[in-house]
Formats: structure tokens, sequence, C-alpha cells
């Protein structure tokens, strides 16, 4: 299976060996990836921002950049589903690029989703190994394209990972793109509220998909002095296959 | 207290937002009960409905949404049926209106004291004031209510108005108001109040309530309560008037049938609510209850501005109050801090288009557009669509700042050109690494995980470090690996 990576600008600047353990493990499973260059970034801090001039325009640059391939896949929650949630409805006034946009929305998959709901993976037939304690942050815009638990159920077809659930795990960490910068007293509460569970979790290890959350929480966990370590769920199954 | 839903205009959110966050109360109370209320509802929906909850939800925004999509008609059916039934219906355009209409009833009646149960439309129109200043006592029955009027204070949620306060405040208030003996014991207090509030059905002439569904069929208000006040209020008394707002209607009775089910549910996590009143008309002649006159006021109050195709879907809502309860920046900020009758989510969007969006700038922006609302919602509104389009009103009404317009032009251009992209990224690394590196914290082990983190940064990010760090980007990027890699 042809696959083109969507790595988005955070992922690409900040956690780069998330990327790289996406594209291990993709091929690992089979897949032919590819990256292409061009790409930048979806729109998504525009978009949000009311600046819908400025996400349309860069709606389209993706629609152009991933036009070649099948399937495009992201490690991000957030950025998929901004494609998938509002590139349709962005151009309601120009249906070519309507078209155009929206098929990139019915081809693009968060990282964990297209392992679980297109690739239809089950890691203990890979022999994944991960040792230690970990829990997990799910990030908001999961809900946006509709996931829920798969990928606790992908934790769970790891051999030796031990998953410490998160209390109050449907709850927002406060990161909210430019939120955290405009209104940083309540995006600091409630990043603070995170960091407290996670640290009743005793878990040395935190898996966060969004590299968005990640900053955040990480960040806070810092200044909290709560000493933890941060993984997406890609580097732990990459290290886990031995891949890195 | 008419400062904290009615402040200065424009109105600002950041100041009281910021205080609430660190008050320690706030914090405890709110956070608590709505988290608990939260996990409520979503045992409640789930346990009834399973892998339908979602159909049911839909089903509920359509019943919704096809009486908004016909108003006029049903609007129309409603007076009609109610007339039929004895009831004198009013139209309110603006909340003014409508208070003129209660107060002329009272007068002309010659009421003394009014009961009054629970209603965010009178709240909306600030009526209780202005049946005061014709001489007739109020009193709040909810109990929530009631000790917020006691106190002075202001509602702070939907459906829970007191959640800001616990059971010490109420000890005092009836101490320091009904010259209760002090104590914590909810037993007790809701004796207290009992005994109190008796003693006001039994001599109100007028009771006000609001209305949770009107029924366009048969002319129907119907209240949903759990504390039996509504009832009083509504039999007990001479007179009773009920402000409701035209979005509430519903075509016919069966509605009920699921409107019922995902109100209570969706609210407090019951599968109904303890009473649930159908009020069709005045006493009837065999009848040994109920009032003699019954009005009810139909409240518009700017809905019919909302009413446009491309808001009309927030009219949707039946005030169950999901979308506070589910809402992390609400369980952090409390109502108050909205400065306006509804806060949370929904007031956040219905806010600015009942009040003015120069109004209420603050409000669409500060949310992180987690989207827990819309999971919650029982009627499907889309929150953070509207969220976000009231956003890009403002910046197509120039009521966001230059620098916000000029900082999204540059980003979005130097985002148009893979080699813009890459010299940010290159800046952006550069000066977070120096700064780290100076700071002392960077790694320099693995490229492409080694990072540094900043304490302190300048500008836009300053919000960012005041609470939290911010780690810097790591030595060597994605595509510099790909590069690296796939050979180019």
């Amino acid at each position: 299976m042809k696959v083109a990576l969507f790595i988005t600008c955070l992922t690409d600047t900040f956690y780069p060996r998330t990327g790289i353990a996406v594209v291990k493990v993709l091929e690992k499973l089979g897949c032919e990836v590819a990256f292409p260059e061009a790409q930048t970034c979806c729109g998504q801090p525009m978009w949000n921002n009311g600046h819908h001039h400025e996400a349309r325009e860069l709606a389209k640059r993706m629609a152009e950049v991933f036009e070649p391939y099948d399937h495009v896949v992201t490690p991000s929650g957030s950025c998929a589903a901004m494609i998938r949630d509002y590139y349709g409805e962005m151009f309601e006034d120009e249906p070519a690029w309507r078209k155009r946009a929206t098929a990139l929305s019915d081809k693009t998959f968060e990282f964990v989703e297209f392992l679980v709901n297109v690739l239809d993976v089950d890691l203990r037939k890979h022999g994944v190994k991960w040792d230690g304690q970990a829990t997990y942050h799910y990030s908001c815009h999961l809900r946006g394209i509709g996931i829920t638990d798969e990928a606790v159920r992908v934790m769970k077809q790891i051999e030796g990972l031990e998953y410490k659930p998160l209390e109050k795990a449907e709850q927002c960490c406060g990161f909210g793109g430019t939120f955290a910068m405009k209104y940083p007293q309540i995006s600091g509460t409630m990043v603070r509220d995170k960091v407290s569970c996670i640290k009743a979790t005793q878990a040395p290890t935190v898996i966060s998909n969004d590299a968005g959350c990640t900053m955040n929480i990480s960040g806070s966990c810092r200044r909290e002095k709560v000493d933890v370590n941060f993984k997406s769920l890609a580097e732990i199954i990459a290290e886990g296959m031995g891949l890195m | 207290m008419s400062d904290t839903l009615f402040p200065k205009l424009p109105y600002k959110l950041k100041q009281r937002a910021d205080e609430a966050t660190v008050n320690i109360q706030l914090q405890q109370f709110v956070n608590h009960a709505t988290y608990s209320k939260d996990v409520a509802r979503k045992q409640a929906m789930g346990g009834a409905f399973g892998e339908n909850t979602d159909a049911v939800r839909d089903l509920a925004g359509q019943i919704k949404q096809h009486t908004l999509d016909h108003l006029d008609h049903y609007l129309e059916q409603f007076i009609d049926n109610a007339t039929a039934t004895g009831v004198q219906v009013h139209f309110a355009r603006d909340g003014e209106q409508a208070n003129q209409i209660a107060v002329a009833i009272a007068e002309a009646n010659k009421c003394r004291l009014c009961v009054k149960s629970k209603s965010m439309v009178t709240e909306e129109t600030h009526l209780l004031p202005a049946l005061e200043a014709v001489g007739c006592e109020t009193v709040e029955t909810d109990l929530g209510e009631f000790i917020l009027q006691l106190d002075n204070d202001a509602p702070s949620h939907i459906v829970t108005p007191m959640i800001h306060k616990d059971r010490t405040a109420v000890a005092r208030a009836f101490q320091r108001e009904l010259g209760a003996e002090y104590t914590e014991d909810a037993e007790a207090l809701a004796q207290i109040a009992r005994k109190h509030l008796r003693e006001k059905y039994r001599k109100a002439d007028l009771g006000i309530s609001g209305g949770n569904f009107l029924v366009a069929e048969t002319g129907s208000v119907v209240l949903c309560t759990n504390e039996g006040n509504g009832r009083f209020c509504t039999t007990a008394p001479r007179i009773h008037v009920a402000f409701v707002g035209i979005e509430k209607l519903v075509p016919r009775l069966e509605h009920l049938g699921v409107m019922l089910k995902v109100l209570a549910r969706s609210s407090t996590g019951q599968p109904l609510t303890c009473y649930t009143h159908t009020i069709t008309g005045p006493k009837r002649e065999h009848e040994h209850d109920g009032p003699e006159e019954v009005h009810v006021v139909l409240v518009d109050n700017g809905r019919t501005d909302v009413l446009h195709e491309d808001t009309r879907e927030m009219l949707r809502c039946i005030r169950c109050g999901a979308c506070l309860n589910s809402c992390p920046v609400y369980r952090k900020i409390g109502g108050h801090s909205y400065g306006a009758v509804y806060s949370g989510p929904i007031g956040a969007i219905l806010t600015p288009m009942l009040k003015g969006l120069e109004n209420y700038t603050d409000l669409p922006h500060a949310s992180s557009l987690c989207g827990a609302c819309y999971e919650a919602c029982p009627v499907k509104i889309n929150i953070p669509k509207y969220l976000i389009q009231l956003r890009r009103d403002m910046v197509q009404n120039h009521l966001s700042g230059t620098g916000d317009r000029v900082t999204m032009r540059l980003w979005g251009e130097s985002l148009q050109h893979e080699w813009s992209y890459r010299i940010g990224g290159w800046m952006q690394k550069t000066f977070a690494r120096m700064q780290a590196k100076f700071g002392g914290t960077l790694e320099t082990d693995d490229p492409y995980a080694s990072r540094g983190w900043l304490t302190w940064a300048p500008g836009p990010v300053k919000g960012w470090t005041q609470e939290r760090d911010m780690p810097t980007p790591t030595a060597k990027s994605f595509r510099h690996w790909w590069r690296k890699e796939h050979g180019r």
C-alpha cells in the first residue's frame, strides 16, 4: 500500500522522532511511504482564528501536494480533524476546489486510526514488546474524527506495556493553539489539572500523540516538577519492534 | 448583582476569568460538580440508549431544527390552541416589553406577592426588579435561586444556579436573612427553606415560571423541575405568568417522548425530572386547584436575529447545561466570568448573537475548541463550528486587532512556500535553542530528540511561558532525516 506522510509543522520541528517512527512502522507493516517535501501546514491556526482566506489558500496547497497519493497518514489527530471536518465547508462557494479538498479529507487518517481501521493491524502478531508502565493522553481532536479507545486497544496489544488509565482522560489539556497564549491563566489552570491526573497514575511514561498537547503538558510537567517521559505511540511501537 | 450578568459593555472576560482561576473555592466546587455531572450524563445517556445514543441526539436535534425551520407556523398554531384553552398569549419583542406585560398583569390584579420558579428568560429580561419596583414582593422558590436571592448574588449555571457555592453559604444565608439556627445538615436546611417557602406559596397572588417546552398541538407549557416548587408556583397563586423564549416550541406532545428523555439525562443524569408538569389552560370549572388566569409571554429578545439560516442551529438549545458541565474552560472560570445570563460554551456563541459581537469579542476566543460541548449536546449544536464562525465574523468586521491580522497574513504567506517554511522553522529553532543553551537546559545527544527548555519568552509566547515551560525544537527536523535517509 502506498502512503504519503503529512508530518505537520509541529511534529516536523519539535518531534521528528515521532515522524521517523511512523515511517519505520509503516514500512515494517509493508507500506511504501512517500514524503512530499512541498507540504507545509494544513491551515488550522488561520482557520481556528477566523482568518479564513489564509486558511483556504493553505488548504488548496495541501490538496495539490497530496493529490497523487491514495492514502495520507499524519501523526496528529488535530491536523487530521482540520482536514476532515473543515476542508469541505471552507470551499462552499468553489465547487471545483471543494471536490479536490474533500478528496483529501476522504483519504486522510491519523496514524493510530490508520493502523486500526485501515491496515487492521494486530500488534500481537508482530511480537511487539515494550517494557514499562505508561498512561495515555486522549487528545481532543480525536473526537472530531470519531476515534475513541483505538490507541488504548493498540497499547494493550503490546507485550510488557502496563497501561495506567488517566482520570479525566477526556478533559482538554488546555493547549488549543493560540488559546494557550491568548488566555494563559485559563490554559495554565487546565494543564495543571491534567498534570495532577498524570502524577496520580505514577506512570513514568505518558503516551501523547498530538505534538501540541505534548508541548503543553510536558512544559507544565517540567514547571511543576513532575518527572515523566513523553512518547508518541508510534515511537513505542517502533521501539517495541526493535526499529529504533 | 445586576453587574454580574449585565456588566458594562464592551465586556472583557479576562479579569474575572483570571480571578476565578485563583479562587480556590470556585476551583473546588465548580470543577468537581461539573465533572461528576458530566460523568452522570454519560452514564445516563449510554445506559438508556447504548449504541443508539447518537441517533437519539440526532432525532432530538431534528425535532428542534424542524420546528425552527417552520417557527412561524408552529407559533401560530401554539397561539391558537393555547388561546382556545383560555390562556392569554402575549408576544414581547424584547426584555423590556416582556417585563411591562408582566408588570401590567400584576398591577391590574393588585398582586402583592409573587412566587417564582426557575427561569433563565426572566434572568434575561431582569424581571424581578421590575415587579419589585411596582410594590410586588418577589420570592425565588428554586432552592438555588432562593439562596442567591438572599445573598444578592447571580446564577452562574443554567441548571445549577449556585454551583459556585456550597452548603456553608446556605447555612450562613439562612442564619443571616431568616434568623435560623446555623446548621450544615442538608435535611435541616431543606426544612428551613420549606417552612419559609410554604408560607409564601399560601399568601402569593402571582406565580411566575419559565417553560422548558411549548407544545404547539395542544397549547401547553411544559415545566420540568426536581423540587416541586414549579408546581406550587403555577397552581397556588390566582395568576400564573409563564415567560418562555419563542424557540422552546415542539410541534406535538409525542415529541416530548424524545425531548424529556434527553433533557433530564443530559442535565442531571436522571431518567426524568422528579416533576414534569404540563399546563394546558387555567383552572376549569370543576377543578379545585389551579390559577384563574394563565398568561404566556412569548419572548423574542434577539432570538429572531439568531433565526438566520447561518446561526439557526444555536436556537435548538434546550438549556440542559450539558455543555457547561463538559467544558474544561467553564470548569475553571465558572459562569460569572462570561458576563452574561448564558455562560459556558452555549453562552459563548449565544451571548454575542443576542447582545452584539462587538460587546463580547472575548467569548468566542476563550475556548480551546476541544469539542467536548458538541459531543455532550443532546440536540447536536455544533458549538465549536460556531465559535470559529464568530471568530471569522470578527475578522471580517474588523473587530480583531490589526496586529492579529498582520501576523496571520504573514504567517499564512510564509507557509505558502517550502523555502519560507524552512527558513521560518530554522529561525525558530536557532533562536529558541540559543536561548535554551544560554539557560543551560539544552541536551545534545540524539539530534532528532534533543531539546532545551525556555522558562521565559518574548512577544506572543510570553503567555505560554508565564504558565509552563516551552520546549525548543530538536537539533534536526524530520525533513532533515528524510533527506538523509532517502538521499537527496
